[in-house]
């Protein structure tokens, strides 16, 4: 119906002031307002959402925080019947597996991204990107119990064994393979996780190299460069944004994978001293104790996550200032 | 504009009363908690449906979370595998009664013994968790199986990472037969576990694949899992000295010789039960309900159903490797504490 009136009305020619187009115009402002208003609150939900989150960890976590202050941080100890709570051991088991992840997924990412799109031959390309992306779809449970019953028996005979008794003994880096060789810990989960991160910061890295426009690449061939010249002066200038944005998409999942690392890190609440002795991640932990905690033992738990929060907005913080820097140091 | 306003009203009046009306006619009865009991109590429930169409609604969230629950009067029924204190159960003005019994047992991975071939005691046991023992082919297990060839392995004790019945009753265990333990450790769903070696595993079946990977590994898990899992157990000393061995029969031995009415809301230990036959680790999982109830129907619903199970769930326990209540408990549940509840 409004259709039609539509059609009749700008049919008539040059008729200013006709009542119908006025309206027309208004009720298509009064759409766009609309329009403008709802699209508005629904990114405001996303904004209200987290606010909620990082308030109602915060008052749950607070008897905790009340309690011990800000040595809940570096406290180290986790003792569920004393009520002696800190966040030390969670918080070194979720940096350090994370850490070693990026170490592992970050340049074989690079290289992935880097065959797909400089070197790889055209008919290769779409298979290999869709088994990437593949990869990246996999959920984390299933992750986990290829690490529990597939990965960690052999990590502990053919990689800790042999590690720990060729590097064992030296010094300085000799207490790093120290402890028991039984497939789980720290570094166990670091590869699980390195595996899981990698398809996410190679499908990232891959489409930021693909945006590079041809002319800058074919000029850079053009006047001589190698292949590794033009990566280095061409493609990872251009794309530094989405390289970095790639990483932390990486490291963000890694912080926060919880299944996966729970099956391997080992589940100890102890500070680990070596890469093969089991820890413990803040998302293992609250995965495991949530279902039984009762009273202060919850309030530590909200902490634990409120600290994450915090872990998260850290590291993206982070970026965002590497990124402005480097921007600046360019002269944009 | 009125008309349709009325209308409205009307139909969202009968569609409130016919979702009244029919969750009147289902009448499920609404419990929640431990996560020990969940496979039983599943089996039971269907078995009853199919008998007399009234359902259950059985939540395992986990026995603090039954608490909960049953506190908040969001269920008719609470379950857990520790016993509430008897003061708790005064203030809340709840009732308590054991419905199921289970065992905790020792489970290893060594090559070349047979299942219950090794002996332990609970202090060596205890010294063993504690990390003071950590190699099998140290001096104390040895002095207990004379005659067998101890490898010199060390041992990784796998506990449970989750908080858990199984680890109350087994840190209850440790507790009452090791002063060590009970100084260092205590009990409780889950605790700081001291030895160097430990590792921990989500749920049974993450203790129980955790075991059967690691060599020389020590952990504990209940007693189905044993079964299903085909693992390998030490046969453990009873407070009687005698080395016993996991089953239904050493599980109702130790219930059989518990006195259930010494403590308030049957809340007792069956941890070092007395008894040649008695298994020392053995447990109850409990059911929590309001003397008061706010929902009467709701809550002698729920009584029938316990009922209908301690007559008829013994076979079905059995089958899930549980051990039902021995009968002259059952008739002292009914007399002594169901008729607690007011009807």
């Amino acid at each position: 119906m409004s259709v039609g009136t539509t059609m009749s009305a700008s049919s008539v020619p040059r008729e200013t002031g006709n009542p119908n187009m006025v309206s027309i115009a208004r009720r298509q402002r009064l759409q766009d307002i609309l329009f403008h208003r709802v699209t508005q609150s629904f990114s405001l939900l996303v904004l209200i959402a987290l606010m909620g989150i990082i308030v109602s960890l915060f008052i749950n976590a607070w008897p905790t925080f009340q309690k011990f202050g800000m040595k809940f941080i570096w406290y180290v100890e986790w003792d569920i019947i004393n009520e002696e709570f800190g966040a030390a051991i969670a918080i070194v088991g979720t940096l350090a597996s994370a850490s070693i992840a990026l170490l592992i997924a970050v340049p074989l990412a690079f290289g992935i991204a880097l065959f797909l799109t400089e070197t790889c031959p055209t008919w290769m390309r779409r298979p290999l990107g869709t088994a990437i992306e593949l990869l990246a779809a996999v959920p984390s449970i299933i992750y986990g119990m290829f690490g529990l019953f597939v990965f960690a028996p052999l990590f502990a005979d053919y990689v800790q064994v042999p590690l720990q008794n060729v590097l064992g003994g030296m010094p300085l880096v000799g207490f790093l393979f120290g402890g028991s060789t039984n497939g789980f810990g720290i570094l166990a989960a670091g590869i699980v996780l390195a595996f899981m991160v990698l398809p996410f910061v190679a499908a990232v890295m891959r489409d930021v190299f693909e945006i590079v426009p041809p002319i800058l690449r074919e000029s850079a061939y053009g006047v001589g460069c190698t292949t590794w010249e033009v990566v280095r002066g061409v493609v990872l200038p251009y794309t530094q944004k989405g390289v970095i944005g790639g990483i932390m998409l990486g490291l963000g999942r890694a912080l926060g994978e919880t299944m996966a690392v729970t099956f391997v890190i080992g589940n100890a609440n102890r500070m680990p001293t070596s890469l093969f002795s089991p820890g413990t991640s803040i998302a293992s932990t609250l995965a495991n104790e949530f279902g039984e905690a009762a009273d202060f033992h919850i309030s530590a738990l909200f902490a634990l996550g409120f600290l994450l929060f915090v872990i998260t907005f850290i590291v993206l913080g982070l970026a965002k200032w590497m990124l402005v820097r480097a921007e600046r140091a360019k002269g944009f | 504009m009125n008309t349709k306003r009325t209308l409205l009203k009307t139909v969202a009046a009968a569609a409130f009363a016919s979702i009244a009306m029919g969750s009147a006619l289902a009448a499920d009865i609404t419990g929640a908690g431990a996560t020990f009991p969940f496979p039983i109590y599943a089996k039971w429930a269907e078995a009853y449906k199919k008998e007399t169409g009234t359902g259950l609604n059985y939540q395992s969230i986990g026995s603090s979370g039954g608490i909960k629950q049953i506190r908040a009067k969001t269920v008719t029924f609470g379950a857990t595998d520790a016993p509430v204190p008897g003061a708790d159960l005064d203030k809340d003005g709840m009732v308590q009664f054991p419905a199921i019994i289970g065992g905790t047992v020792p489970v290893i991975n060594l090559d070349g013994f047979k299942p219950g071939e090794l002996r332990v005691t609970g202090p060596v046991l205890a010294d063993m968790f504690l990390g003071n023992i950590t190699k099998w082919n140290d001096a104390k297990l040895a002095a207990l199986n004379p005659g067998k060839a101890l490898p010199d392995q060390n041992i990784t004790i796998v506990h449970r990472a989750d908080g858990s019945g199984t680890t109350f009753n087994w840190t209850d265990y440790l507790t009452a037969v090791s002063k060590d333990w009970a100084d260092k450790v205590g009990k409780g769903a889950a605790v700081k576990w001291p030895a160097a070696s430990s590792v921990g595993g989500k749920g049974n079946e993450g203790v129980a694949a955790n075991v059967n990977r690691v060599k020389g590994a020590l952990g504990y898990v209940e007693y189905a899992y044993v079964k299903k899992n085909n693992m390998n157990f030490m046969q453990l000393q009873n407070a009687d000295g005698k080395y016993v061995s996991p089953d239904d029969k050493a599980f109702a031995a130790a219930a059989a010789s518990a006195d259930w009415f010494s403590a308030p809301g049957m809340g007792i230990s069956m941890v070092n039960a007395k008894g040649a036959d008695s298994w020392p680790v053995s447990t109850a999982s409990f059911i929590l309900m309001y003397k008061q109830p706010e929902d009467k129907v709701a809550s002698a619903e729920a009584l029938k159903f316990f009922d209908w199970a301690f007559k008829n769930g013994k076979q079905m326990a059995a089958d899930l490797d549980y051990v039902a209540l021995p009968d002259a408990l059952t008739s002292q549940i009914r007399t002594k504490v169901w008729t607690q509840i007011a009807k």
